[in-house]
Formats: structure tokens, C-alpha cells, sequence
């Protein structure tokens, strides 16, 4: 799947585009866990994803406790509002940031 | 083929209390301001038609255990936890103990929730009846006679009069059991679990409850193959996914998402969620039951999986 990244003070950000279902998944693991590793702050920007599997969520929920463990901070934003509902469905929303534009993201994780 | 629920609860019972009876009722009048309700029957139609589930009934509080019934003259059972109690009683008083019977208990695994109902089925007690408990565990003699000894329990397990015997099953062979074929399989829980995969009369039935599942890759997944072309697939919806994958990873249960993924790519065709939340009220499981629908249609517009909460009293004809 195609994730563009660019840094924005001092935080790498992620674009993914598309869904990431179990196909992408794999691919989507390994950029986050990657950016995770590299940076101490990182911010997905989800206004290109259309769908997130249980699997995308997963490794978001990998990228999240491998921040944390280093004191790193991570968030999402602008999430589309299917992939909203499916943040609240499966109270992903209680665990992970989630902001609702790129610029107070930025803000916060800075 | 039919489905009776005698207990859907996990982990432990969760009985209502006063204060959530009086919340339904409450609920319920306000509801029934400026309604037409002279009559018993419009009263009746009031409750089924116009209340949520949550107000008019509850999901209950027995932990699990599940009839499939057959037709055939020997009872089948999965898991024997508090539901089992009721089962036994309505079977008594339906044919009083005079009438002999033959079970046939399949095992999922032997923690507490899904044995403690065992003590206190009556049917045990009586000469005559003959129960089969089948599993994959060696060591579910060891375990209902622990749970019934002192000082646990007041009557040694020795003491009941039923014949009980105890059927090891392997992981992967298919069984024939009461006109069932039978196929148990391994899950992933603590001190292993296993599902169970029923076919008869040209149905099947899966049963898989206590059943955590962490897979990189759905189609890779052997719970694709357990569940192909199910009928009926009880599944282990204890958690949202954040919880199963955060602070309960490794507690041995799934989550409602999971199961909306593996029944779809499964081609099941009835979804019931199974194991409730303890802690989850009737109001709260209703609104997960309306977002693993919604998550279905999400996932896979026009889909044709139907999606059901269980509930203690259910009954489904498959």
C-alpha cells in the first residue's frame, strides 16, 4: 500500500492510503513499527484510509505499546467516518489519541 | 436441529439487581406514557414490539452451557456451567425423576465458569441416568470431583447417582455421538480449550467459545476451515478488540470484530456472540450487538451473515 511520510516539527508523519485489511496489514506493520523505532514522536494521518481491519488495529496497537515503551508518543488524526466508527466499535478510541485535525496532533505531540 | 441457551455469561455469573429491574421498569412506564394499553394483548405487543431488548428481557447471568437438540433420544450439551442447573430442572420437572435420560456433555475446558453448574444438576443425582463427558482435557474426572469434595461442596462427587463416564477425545478426529458427527479442535486459552464442530441432518453447528485469536494473516488462519460453511458459529465475543489486543492480550477470549472477520471469510452463516462481559450490562451488550452489525456491514456491504446476541433462553432452529 502506498504511505507517504514527511516530518513536520520534529514529528514523522504518516499518509497511508486506501484500506489496510489483511492484505496491507502486513506492510502497514512494519512502516509504523519502523517509524516507531526511529522517531519519538509519529502521527498517522488517516484522512486517505478507507477501511482498517482488525489486523490494521493490531498493529497500530503494536506501534502503540512499542512507543510507549521507549516514552515515545504517537497519535492518529483526521480519521474518515467509517474509519471513526470503527475506532469507537472497537474502542480503539479509548486507547490510542486520536485527534481531529493533523494541526492540533502536531501541537499536542510536539 | 435447535439451539437452547442455558447460560451465555463468561467468567463468572452476573445475576440483575434491584436496581437494574427497577431501571427497566422505569424505562419501560415512560415508554408506555400515551400508549393504548387496554387490553392484555396490547400490552403484550407494547413489550415486544416497541421495547429494546435491554428493557423488555436481559441477557441474563448463568455462565455457559448449550443444548443442541436433535430429535434424537439422547441429550447433547456443550459446557456444563450455572446454565446447566436450569437445564436439569426444567427436564425434571417437564418428566419428573422417574424418566431416565442419556447426556452427552462436551467439554470446551475445565475453569470454574464452565463447570460449576455440574453440583447442582439435579439428573446427576438420580440412578438411572446416564451421563458422557466428552473432552480433550485427561483430567476432567479430576476436576468435577475436585470441585465437589470437601470442603468446596457438601456431597462428594461418589455420592452421585448417576452413572458418569468420561470420553477422551482427540483434537482433528470426527466422532459420531448421538447422531452427530463430531469434530473437536484446539483453541488458544489457558490450559488449552477446545471448539467443537457438530454436523447433522445436513447442518452444522460450531461451537467455539474461550478462544483467543491472534493471526497475521486471516486466510492463514486454521478457524477458517473449523468454521467453513457453518450454520451456526458460537463464538467467543467477550471484548472489543482494544481490550483483547491491549490489557487482556493473552486472557484467552476474542472480541466481536474478530469473529465479524472469521465468520465473513468463513462463509458462516449466523454469527452468535457468546461469553458476555461480566461487567457488561443488558443496555451496554445491546449497543455491541448493534455495532458488530453495523461493523459486518462495513466489512462487507450486503452481506447475508445474520448476527445474534446470546441470551440466556435463546432458542435458535438451525
Amino acid at each position: 500500500m502506498e504511505i507517504s511520510e514527511q516530518h513536520d516539527n520534529g514529528i514523522l508523519v504518516l499518509r497511508p492510503l486506501g484500506r489496510i485489511n489483511n492484505d496491507t496489514s502486513p506492510e502497514f506493520q512494519t512502516r509504523l513499527l519502523n517509524s516507531v523505532a526511529s522517531s519519538e514522536a509519529v502521527l498517522i494521518d488517516f484522512s486517505g484510509v478507507e477501511y482498517i481491519s482488525s489486523a490494521g488495529l493490531r498493529a497500530l496497537m503494536m506501534a502503540s505499546k512499542q512507543s510507549k515503551a521507549k516514552n515515545g508518543r504517537l497519535g492518529v488524526a483526521q480519521l474518515s467516518p467509517v474509519v471513526k466508527e470503527i475506532f469507537e466499535i472497537s474502542r480503539f478510541s479509548l486507547v490510542v489519541q486520536v485527534f481531529e485535525s493533523a494541526a492540533a496532533a502536531i501541537a499536542a505531540l510536539r | 436441529m435447535l439451539i437452547r441457551f442455558w447460560g451465555t455469561r463468561g467468567s463468572l455469573p452476573a445475576p440483575l439487581d434491584y436496581r437494574a429491574v427497577r431501571a427497566k421498569i422505569r424505562d419501560a412506564l415512560i415508554a408506555a406514557r400515551n400508549q393504548s394499553l387496554d387490553t392484555a394483548e396490547a400490552v403484550d405487543a407494547f413489550i415486544d414490539q416497541r421495547l429494546p431488548f435491554s428493557v423488555s428481557g436481559t441477557f441474563g447471568g448463568n455462565t455457559s452451557c448449550v443444548e443442541l437438540v436433535t430429535g434424537g433420544d439422547e441429550y447433547v450439551l456443550c459446557d456444563l456451567g450455572s446454565g446447566v442447573r436450569e437445564f436439569g430442572n426444567r427436564l425434571l420437572a417437564k418428566y419428573g425423576p422417574g424418566k431416565h435420560h442419556r447426556f452427552n456433555v462436551f467439554m470446551s475446558h475445565l475453569h470454574w465458569d464452565h463447570v460449576m453448574g455440574f453440583p447442582f444438576f439435579t439428573p446427576s443425582y438420580i440412578p438411572g441416568n446416564v451421563i458422557r463427558i466428552h473432552g480433550c482435557h485427561q483430567v476432567i474426572r479430576e476436576a468435577l470431583q475436585r470441585q465437589q469434595s470437601s470442603p468446596g461442596f457438601p456431597v462428594d462427587f461418589k455420592m452421585l447417582g448417576a452413572t458418569i463416564e468420561f470420553v477422551e477425545m482427540e483434537p482433528g478426529r470426527t466422532y459420531d455421538v448421538a447422531g452427530l458427527s463430531v469434530r473437536p479442535f484446539l483453541q488458544n486459552h489457558g490450559g488449552d480449550s477446545y471448539g467443537y464442530r457438530f454436523s447433522g441432518a445436513g447442518k452444522t453447528v460450531v461451537y467455539s467459545t474461550d478462544s483467543e485469536h491472534k493471526f497475521d494473516v486471516l486466510e492463514d488462519c486454521p478457524f477458517i476451515e473449523y468454521f467453513h460453511d457453518a450454520d451456526v458459529l458460537i463464538f467467543d465475543a467477550m471484548y472489543s478488540l482494544a481490550d483483547q489486543i491491549s490489557v487482556k492480550e493473552d486472557w484467552g477470549h476474542s472480541s466481536n470484530m474478530v469473529g465479524v472477520e472469521l465468520a465473513l471469510t468463513a462463509g458462516a452463516r449466523h454469527l452468535v456472540m457468546f461469553h458476555h462481559e461480566p461487567i457488561h450490562d443488558d443496555r451496554t451488550l445491546e449497543k455491541i450487538l448493534g455495532e458488530t452489525r453495523r461493523y459486518a456491514d462495513i466489512v462487507r456491504p450486503g452481506h447475508e451473515l445474520t448476527i445474534t446476541s446470546a441470551y440466556d433462553g435463546l432458542e435458535i432452529v438451525v
